[in-house]
């Protein structure tokens, strides 16, 4: 099955994805994939490796891959737009590998975030309301962010992704590498933003388990087609899902 | 002693073009990780606008903010017409388009201004002598410019957004573009200031050496020399190492091997460093990811 089960109208998602196909390096990656985003909704995109969903999210921010088919954000078209217009567009991407800049300070991480925003007060409230978010980082604010953890380098990256003050924010692979514990806390916080600020997610992960209890909706990508999807809560009872991605 | 305090007095003022000249080489290699080779020959062409331009009857600052200016537009020039076309092109293609520009720049200007030498005075000549007499009024506007030059830049990129904003995308280009920034556009304006760096040594050069097609020619090679010992990504790097080079250049010269050899030296001392410690004194090696 590869339409995608929409719920509601249009005007629900904030994002549209419609017969997407993708090349990466002159290899088909995607062929023909459907999604949405709701709006204020959480969304998992999961499969296995080489599935296709470290292109999907390169596809929508135009990163890297060469695409087909359409894509829109808030109603507007935004394929072939280059990455840094869809960023400004409100489309924050943390990437798989975090994107970290290692020798810049956590706070210039930052303040890179921001670079598109009006300097002034606004910037250095939000900058404070991260640190509030995600108190450890605080302690290494005027340190290289390549002296931290992988796990505070994910909320380095998360919190630089949020500086952008984006309507989407798409994680890929936001688990990889960190300590249960950590996971935990940052998924905390992802389920906090969303329902205090009402900000779209679209999460890529490989944790099957953690992405549907934080989702409300998602996909299952297989050699780059949409397989499943469905309510998240469906897919958690799901035989196939169950068997391939929760090892039950 | 005297002659030993000359010989260092002006070792340092050559040293602070060597360095400037370094500085702008270093900006591009971060930027871009390519060696800009036609870096003295821009530098030459905004040199001779503003000799143009005294020579027109304009006073020596207009005629010097027209060739800073001319320097940083035939900078975004290069970058967007000659380098951004060969983004991803194999490192050869992008040293021959270079080089060429190197000897296509030079050949234009003997062809526009002529290849004679010309004297050119001094906008600080007025300023007399300094420290018991060990400094002309131009070494020390040298020293001078350099260091208003250098404070500038290192205010600029720990200060201001469009800074960072450089720093960013020459550190990672993709994470910038997903954070917004048009890295290109940015990468367009570093190779401006770069040009309107070159233009500025070039102006400070030219009443030492005398204004000509082959002005730089020597001076750049003292350049590249204190970029490679400093350390081709360091901006630190850069001024140690041109410092280092005009003052040990011109001890060796006088003390040991005699002036014929002094260009001699900083290859030889470029050839060393490259393969003793190709990092540089101050270069570093890149942060892995763990």
């Amino acid at each position: 099955m590869s339409r995608a089960a929409t719920a509601g109208q249009a005007g629900d998602n904030l994002l549209e994805v419609r017969g997407l196909s993708a090349t990466y390096q002159a290899t088909a990656v995607l062929k023909s994939v459907d999604i949405d985003v709701a709006r204020g909704g959480i969304t998992a995109l999961l499969g296995a490796n080489g599935a296709g969903k470290t292109t999907l999210l390169r596809a929508i921010s135009h990163a890297l891959v060469k695409t087909q088919g359409s894509i829109r954000f808030d109603g507007q078209p935004i394929e072939g737009l280059p990455s840094d217009a869809v960023a400004r567009l409100g489309i924050a991407h943390v990437p798989d590998g975090r994107g970290t800049f290692t020798q810049l300070t956590v706070e210039e991480n930052l303040l890179v975030g921001a670079i598109t925003r009006p300097r002034g007060g606004e910037v250095r409230r939000d900058i404070e309301r991260m640190y509030a978010l995600f108190p450890r980082l605080a302690d290494y604010r005027g340190k290289p962010a390549g002296l931290l953890s992988g796990g505070e380098q994910q909320m380095v990256a998360i919190a630089r992704a949020l500086m952008l003050r984006p309507r989407l924010l798409m994680l890929d692979e936001p688990s990889f590498g960190l300590a249960p514990l950590v996971v935990r806390q940052i998924f905390e916080v992802l389920g906090q933003i969303n329902r205090e600020g009402g900000l779209s997610i679209l999460v890529v992960e490989q944790n099957a388990r953690l992405a549907l209890d934080l989702a409300r909706h998602a996909y299952v990508l297989e050699a780059g087609r949409v397989a499943i999807s469905g309510p998240a809560a469906s897919l958690r009872s799901d035989p196939r899902v169950k068997k391939a991605y929760l090892g039950i | 002693m005297t002659e030993f305090a000359q010989q260092v007095a002006a070792g340092f003022v050559n040293g602070c073009i060597y360095a400037m000249l370094a500085l702008a080489l270093v900006m591009i290699y971060r930027a871009t990780n390519h060696v800009n080779f036609a870096q003295g020959e821009m530098a030459m062409f905004s040199t001779y606008i503003a000799w143009s331009l005294l020579e027109a009857g304009l006073p020596y600052w207009a005629a010097a903010l027209a060739a800073v200016a001319f320097g940083f537009v035939a900078g975004t020039l290069v970058e967007r017409v000659a380098l951004r076309p060969l983004h991803g092109a194999p490192l050869l293609s992008i040293v021959t388009v270079f080089v060429a520009l190197m000897i296509i720049i030079q050949s234009a200007a003997g062809l526009v201004f002529g290849h004679e030498s010309h004297s050119v005075a001094s906008p600080f000549d007025g300023w007399g002598r300094w420290g018991q007499g060990l400094l002309s009024g131009h070494a020390l506007g040298t020293v001078a410019v350099t260091l208003a030059v250098l404070a500038s830049m290192s205010a600029f990129f720990r200060f201001t957004r469009l800074g960072l904003a450089m720093r960013a995308a020459a550190l990672n280009p993709l994470s910038s573009s997903l954070s917004g920034v048009n890295v290109n556009r940015v990468l367009m304006i570093g190779w401006g200031v770069a040009g309107a760096i070159g233009a500025i040594a070039g102006l400070l050069a030219a009443p030492v050496v005398f204004l000509g097609p082959h002005m730089m020619g020597g001076i750049m090679i003292y350049g590249f020399a204190a970029a490679v010992v400093g350390g081709i990504d360091s901006p630190p790097g850069a001024i140690l190492g041109g410092l280092a080079l005009g003052i040990g250049e011109n001890l060796l010269g006088a003390y040991v091997t005699g002036n014929e050899l002094k260009l001699t030296i900083a290859l030889a001392v470029m050839f060393a460093i490259l393969v003793v410690r190709p990092r540089g004194l101050l270069g570093g090696k890149a942060i892995q990811r763990v």
